[in-house]
């Protein structure tokens, strides 16, 4: 089931902005139902005769604008970015306890679009980021059949003992700039930009509501280690693969990025300059360039 | 009424040891985050807490010798305020040295159990080796304990909780081996051995920091609400008050049986006295002991949306931490932290707390910090003497109201009888006897 709705702001991010841009009102902002009956919010841009593709954003949720989205669809694709449950207006995270039911609700999502082979359509095309490249690659392990191509922006869900990952639920909120982008003033700005005004009790009531939402469903995957086996399952990854990564990734350093060239070893790596772990947020452009070469080859 | 079963019955005092580390150094505060969850393990000496250990148990036996009511412990983990990561090892220590009071386990996390059974069972043992002497406390656990140093989902803990309780509450009631077949626990054959001595079950017994679920939970069950602060008991009002809404609005009736709640005591001669004696150990309690990164103490998810809603804060939050850390003696013993004095002061602070907050049970933190044993046992004593029993009979129109409290057997084993009756044994020849 679709139902169209106005434009809408995305969900916000660790800091607890909504931060609202011009370019998000370049989205429509949908609600599909799934079969499991789970309301989601679904953002989509570009042109209606573009080859679809979906993108799966992370743990910090839309930052509003979606910039790289925006410069994907410019490409001629057809951009869908669902919105996870617990990000989004609708209480359906309380039917995701584990990476199984997001990966299934993932691809519940894109059947309930109309688009891939459940529909008698081509295999649709995933990007995925943080963890929702986590998310992605598990859908693709378990339905290689069922995704075309697979773009991975900073995956998380591999572990490696000798680079253990910075805790992001230890984290203060004005910790994750410094964290999570190699510009800390543009990250402390994207974070926060539209603001909470913390000497207003009610908005920092909605803050603290709606970060317990985001994290504390991300955290059904991400808590206490980001680690839910996927590596047990990458060898059924055979699609065409790319591997996109910020060259100052500071939550998953350059170790994380040889672990997922070892394990899905026919994958396409590239390296974006001067971006840390939210690539798509601060070098928008050039992700949106290497995504579009690799999803339109 | 249904529950005057048992005339006398007042306000119950149980002596509570939290089992903090004493050498927490000067500058504990400046060189490291948190004395929870990554506490350096350096500062854990073993041959100090053999002596430590021991003198904190000697303390509690020598509670029930003074006649208080209950002697309490309870589960924190890699915590320098608390080395008891399992109460129930100490518990069954007390289980063996004492004879009278109730041993007050407040409580195991249930959650951090697997399988959760293992409460059943563990708890059925001190009911039986104590002659029917548990209080059963099912924390669902601080997000130090239960999320950070033993790794259980934030959004999860609530639900997982929930099910251990259920499966342990049929474990003791059921007669016959039964199937659970749960979202966190599947267990084929679940079947108790051995069973509680109390029936249908032990009092429990549910400590809750701020979570408005947990009246309800309480209530649904009939079980005692023990709000466990170190806000002492002028912040602990606005809590204990909204508790009370709750019992009015659920329709039952307003027993302070049904509270309790944890207050710092320290007892001497006079007000200045107590200043002099106990001023530097509870305030190496507050400002070193409680000093606790704010990152761990309240990950996204563990919080229900209605909690953050109800606008009811936890004690541990980051910001009460930081009022915690600049404490003077002035503000504890003002603010209420601290009810401290000579025992006309304590008293009359006492029989405030109790009739404001409506309190049947007082857990007294009476070890505070790195206070010595001797200082320990003299502000005991004198509370035992002098204070206590002024305190008893707070609430006559509930006299006899024992529906949280222990239901002992009378002819008990008391260990130390039949320990020299067994040296005594006559059929033992008589070189083997003692």
């Amino acid at each position: 089931m679709m139902t169209g709705s106005p434009n809408g702001s995305p969900n916000g991010s660790p800091n607890g902005s909504t931060n609202g841009s011009t370019a998000t009102s370049s989205f429509e902002r949908i609600i599909v139902t799934t079969r499991r009956g789970i309301d989601s919010e679904v953002l989509v841009t570009g042109p209606s005769d573009g080859t679809p593709v979906v993108s799966l954003h992370g743990f910090t949720g839309h930052l509003g604008g979606e910039v790289m989205l925006v410069a994907l669809a410019e490409q001629g694709l057809r951009v869908h970015a669902p919105v996870w449950p617990g990000y989004s207006d609708s209480v359906g995270e309380t039917a995701i306890d584990d990476m199984l039911d997001f990966a299934l609700h993932g691809g519940d999502v894109i059947a309930a679009l109309g688009l891939g082979p459940s529909n008698g359509l081509a295999p649709v095309d995933l990007i995925g980021h943080s963890m929702g490249a986590m998310i992605a690659a598990e859908m693709v392990a378990l339905a290689p059949y069922g995704y075309g191509k697979l773009a991975l922006i900073s995956p998380l869900g591999l572990w490696l003992n000798d680079h253990p990952i910075t805790d992001i639920y230890t984290q203060l909120p004005f910790e994750f700039p410094g964290l999570l982008f190699h510009d800390v003033a543009v990250g402390t700005e994207l974070l926060a930009g539209g603001g909470v005004d913390f000497n207003d009790p009610q908005a920092i009531q909605r803050f603290l509501i709606g970060n317990s939402r985001r994290l504390g469903t991300a955290g059904k995957i991400l808590f206490p280690i980001p680690n839910r086996r996927l590596s047990k399952r990458l060898y059924r990854i055979t699609n065409p693969t790319l591997l996109l990564w910020g060259d100052d990734d500071r939550l998953l350093p350059r170790p994380y990025a040889d672990a997922w060239s070892t394990a899905l070893a026919h994958a396409e790596r590239q390296t974006i300059e001067a971006a840390g772990h939210m690539a798509p947020y601060e070098q928008p452009a050039s992700v949106a360039a290497a995504l579009a070469t690799f999803l339109t080859a | 009424m249904a529950f005057r079963t048992n005339v006398g019955v007042a306000v119950k005092f149980t002596w509570f040891n939290l089992m903090p580390w004493p050498d927490l150094p000067d500058d504990f505060r400046e060189k490291n985050r948190s004395v929870w969850v990554d506490i350096p393990s350096q500062l854990f000496d073993p041959v100090t807490a053999n002596r430590v250990y021991n003198e904190y148990m000697d303390q509690l036996e020598y509670a029930e010798e003074l006649g208080f009511d209950g002697i309490g412990c309870n589960e924190h983990h890699q915590n320098g305020y608390g080395i008891m990561p399992s109460p129930n090892v100490i518990a069954a220590g007390l289980a063996r040295r004492t004879s009278k009071a109730a041993i007050c386990v407040i409580g195991n996390s249930i959650a951090l159990y697997n399988p959760p059974i293992r409460v059943a069972e563990e708890f059925a043992m001190l009911d039986c080796i104590s002659g029917g002497r548990l209080v059963a406390g099912f924390p669902v656990g601080t997000p130090m304990d239960t999320n950070f140093c033993y790794g259980q989902i934030p959004a999860l803990t609530r639900d997982k909780y929930y099910e251990g309780h259920e499966l342990i509450m049929r474990a003791w009631a059921e007669d016959e081996p039964f199937a659970f077949d749960g979202k966190y626990n599947q267990l084929r054959y679940v079947n108790c051995w051995p069973k509680p001595i109390q029936q249908p079950h032990p009092p429990v017994y549910i400590p809750g920091g701020g979570s408005i679920e947990t009246w309800d939970f309480c209530l649904d069950h009939d079980y005692n609400y023990s709000y466990l602060s170190f806000g002492g008991y002028l912040a602990g009002k606005k809590l204990l008050d909204g508790y009370w809404d709750q019992v009015a609005a659920r329709d039952k009736d307003d027993s302070p049986y049904r509270a309790a709640f944890a207050q710092i005591i320290a007892v001497a001669d006079s007000d200045a006295e107590a200043e002099a004696l106990y001023a530097e150990h509870i305030l190496y309690f507050f400002n070193r002991c409680l000093h606790v990164y704010p990152g761990f103490s309240d990950p996204p998810g563990y919080r229900t949306i209605s909690t953050i809603k109800a606008g009811v804060l936890d004690q541990l939050r980051a910001e009460n931490m930081r009022v915690f850390s600049n404490l003077t003696w002035k503000d504890l013993v003002d603010g209420g932290y601290v009810i401290a004095g000579s025992p006309d002061t304590v008293i009359d602070r006492m029989k405030e707390m109790i009739t404001t907050l409506r309190l049947g049970h007082v857990f007294c933190l009476m070890h505070n910090g790195n206070q010595p044993d001797w200082k320990t046992r003299y502000s005991t004593k004198l509370f035992a003497e002098k204070v206590m029993p002024q305190l008893r009979n707070m609430w006559p129109e509930y006299d006899g109201d024992d529906r949280w409290w222990i239901h002992p057997l009378e002819d008990r084993v008391r260990a130390d009888e039949t320990m020299a009756a067994a040296r005594r044994h006559p059929q033992l020849p008589t070189e083997a006897a003692e």
